[in-house]
């Protein structure tokens, strides 16, 4: 089992016949992901290797029959990229694209709300089910089916996480990268709701940033819903206010996206928190064994 | 992207947000100016700089006379103004700000930002005005007004009579303020704002509703669609080092004093990750480096280079986890940094991924002295004793 993505998942990459796009809709389809459809506006009835390629999101949706799309789409254009999925109501939209705009993201985000989809980013590493889909621009060759779900704001710390869990043997149902923006599709409950939900995950790995609060209330979230075991890591403790550290979602500003209370909020609620990341696997394979 | 106190008011200005009259100066004769243009005394002299607390740290002063006056512009321009966000290095005065001097009946404090958590912009006021607004926020955060506004639906009348009726808005006020916060929304949606703040916004002893400060701050990720605030950037602001790895394409912040570990990591996660391990190691991160996930050979070198230029710099810790950015391409990328520019302290480096033999192979045969750490365990405590 798993969350979200599975192999019977149909994959559209919107902006696949750029540089970015091609290369990693290729890599998917290396993995086994079953990529059906491309978009690119203007470039409908080419093909992208054996992919046809459509002008729109609904003519891929109908023709090739996606059911979850993958965003390789330039900044300024993405939210118009992730608003024509979501007008095509494609259940999963997966946008990689970094350095959004906040204005754009808000007004997509309420956009969204009335919509049957879920966005998936942006400004993140994508979705993986080992062994079965994925999407996103992860290396493949770290993960393995397994039995812990990972859920993460950022990138190569998601793959720190998959690596620390292959070595351990424990594996990974599901890892998923939320993005660090300040504002997002999915948050980490969306996630641990589904991870606990899932039988075959036993445990989870989440992991934060500084900046917001979405790890301080998935803490009470845990403590109130999830039974699984949850290991939890905050990256930033030494980090200073005031200053945006590389995600513009990672900020402190004021007193309010510290670490500390991060920290301390997973604490008092029974996560098992890892506060070195040179330790991570050390500590995963305690709790999880 | 942070701008000038006047520049805020210039974009103000222009919004039908309502300033002081005054002007910016970049000498004392200039100033005096703009001070005999405003006509009458009092006239306020400000300090521009790039942080807050400018009053309490005597960049702030109003003069009665054309002599007070020439002895405040003279001794503000060219100091060095220490206040609690300079750090004690504090910032050197290059320009002032002249304005009128007014009559304030009321202090308040207005601002206007994106509100992560619920995707809409948040309108906050407050009565208690020229305060630091996180005190009130922590002692009393029931003095503190919060209007949330649908980006997709934009600032209604509503909004606009909770936020005058919340601050207690005498009847007199209530067109010019809601004009003004009106004008504000606006401004600060079109230009991106992530945050506009002015702190106090006065009434005045005759009933206007008055900008008496101004404070702007620019999503980065959406200047590319506002040249005009492009303009303002002052890279006088801005840390030397900063702005030539920004040139290189890298995304790197110098985090200040008492750093001894410089850093080079691809991600921020794992590079504000990487930092908190030099911590546990008994070690200072320097910066904040994140050379991105498809960094070339010439970036490698270049933020190789910025690190080993910081004199307070005892060792250095490369921490890459290989996806698209490869082992091998990062081992090439330092070997021909280190053949370049030389090592002048204990580099470090611990890599995972992609390509991880190929790119251990390669520092291996460099024949140079880098340290090979197999795990960040390992690299942990080689830093440890290379510090030391």
């Amino acid at each position: 089992m798993s969350i979200l993505v599975n192999k019977e998942t149909k994959l559209l990459v919107q902006g696949i016949t750029g540089k970015e796009g091609q290369f990693h809709a290729r890599a998917c389809i290396a993995y086994g992901t079953r990529v059906v459809a491309g978009v690119t506006p203007g470039k409908g009835g080419q093909k992208m290797d054996d992919v046809p390629v459509f002008n729109t999101v609904a003519d891929a949706v109908k023709i090739a029959g996606a059911n979850a799309s993958m965003i390789f789409v330039p900044p300024p254009f993405a939210a118009d990229a992730i608003m024509e999925a979501a007008d095509a109501e494609v259940p999963l939209i997966v946008c990689i694209t970094e350095g959004i705009p906040v204005m754009d993201m808000m007004r997509v985000k309420n956009y969204l709300k009335d919509k049957p989809v879920r966005l998936i980013g942006p400004n993140c590493p994508g979705i993986i089910t080992p062994g079965e889909c994925k999407i996103g621009i992860m290396p493949a060759a770290i993960h393995q089916p397994g039995k812990i779900g990972v859920v993460s704001r950022s990138g190569t710390l998601t793959y720190e996480a998959v690596h620390a869990l292959t070595t351990t043997g424990l594996g990974q149902t599901t890892c998923i990268g939320i993005g660090g923006d300040p504002v997002n599709g999915t948050n980490f409950i969306d996630c641990l709701e589904r991870f606990q939900a899932d039988d075959a995950t036993e445990g989870i790995v989440m992991i934060g940033e500084i900046g917001g609060d979405a790890e301080e209330k998935a803490a009470d979230y845990i403590k109130a819903n999830v039974t699984k075991p949850v290991v939890g890591f905050i990256a930033g403790l030494t980090a200073p206010p005031g200053r945006r550290m590389g995600h513009a979602g990672a900020i402190i500003s004021g007193s309010s996206g510290t670490g500390q209370s991060k920290v301390a909020a997973m604490k008092a609620n029974g996560i098992h928190v890892c506060e070195n990341l040179a330790y991570l696997s050390d500590v995963c394979a305690e709790t999880f064994k | 992207m942070k701008i000038h106190e006047y520049q805020a008011k210039e974009l103000f200005r222009k919004n039908s947000v309502a300033v002081p009259d005054g002007s910016v100066a970049f000498t004392v004769e200039a100033a005096k100016a703009v001070a005999d243009g405003l006509g009458a005394y009092p006239v306020v002299v400000k300090a521009q700089i790039h942080a807050g607390g400018r009053g309490l740290g005597g960049g702030v002063k109003v003069a009665k006379t054309a002599e007070e006056f020439d002895a405040y512009a003279n001794s503000i321009l060219g100091m060095n103004l220490v206040t609690k966000q300079t750090g004690p290095a504090g910032k050197r005065v290059k320009k002032l700000l002249v304005e009128q001097g007014l009559n304030i009946a009321k202090e308040l404090y207005l601002s206007i930002l994106p509100d992560r958590a619920t995707a809409k912009m948040i309108i906050m006021a407050s009565e208690a005005g020229g305060m630091d607004i996180e005190t009130v926020a922590e002692k009393t955060p029931e003095k503190i007004i919060k209007v949330y506004v649908d980006p997709n639906v934009g600032i209604q009348g509503y909004h606009l009579r909770t936020a005058a009726f919340g601050l207690n808005m005498p009847k007199a006020c209530m067109k010019p303020f809601t004009v003004l916060l009106k004008n504000l929304y606006h401004l600060a949606v079109n230009y991106d704002c992530s945050l506009v703040e002015i702190n106090p916004l006065i009434i005045t002893a005759e009933d206007d509703v008055i900008a008496l400060d101004g404070k702007m701050d620019f999503d980065d990720n959406a200047l590319y669609r506002h040249p005009d605030v492009q303009e303002y950037r002052d890279l006088d602001e801005e840390d030397p080092k900063e702005v030539e790895a920004g040139t290189h394409g890298l995304n790197y912040i110098h985090l200040g004093e008492g750093g001894n570990v410089g850093n080079m990591v691809n991600g921020a996660g794992l590079a504000m990750a990487t930092m908190d391990c030099i911590k546990y190691a008994g070690g200072k991160p320097v910066n904040f480096l994140d050379v991105g996930g498809g960094a070339s050979a010439e970036q490698i070198e270049n933020g190789f280079r910025i690190l080993q230029s910081d004199e307070n710099v005892k060792a250095i810790l490369i921490n890459i986890f290989g996806g698209i950015l490869r082992c091998d391409r990062l081992a090439n990328g330092v070997v021909q940094a280190a053949e370049k520019v030389g090592l002048r302290v204990p580099v470090i480096i611990r890599m995972e991924g992609t390509n991880l033999a190929e790119g251990r192979k390669i520092l291996a045969e460099s024949g140079l002295d880098l340290i090979n750490a197999k795990d960040l365990k390992d690299a942990a405590e080689k830093l440890q004793s290379a510090i030391q």
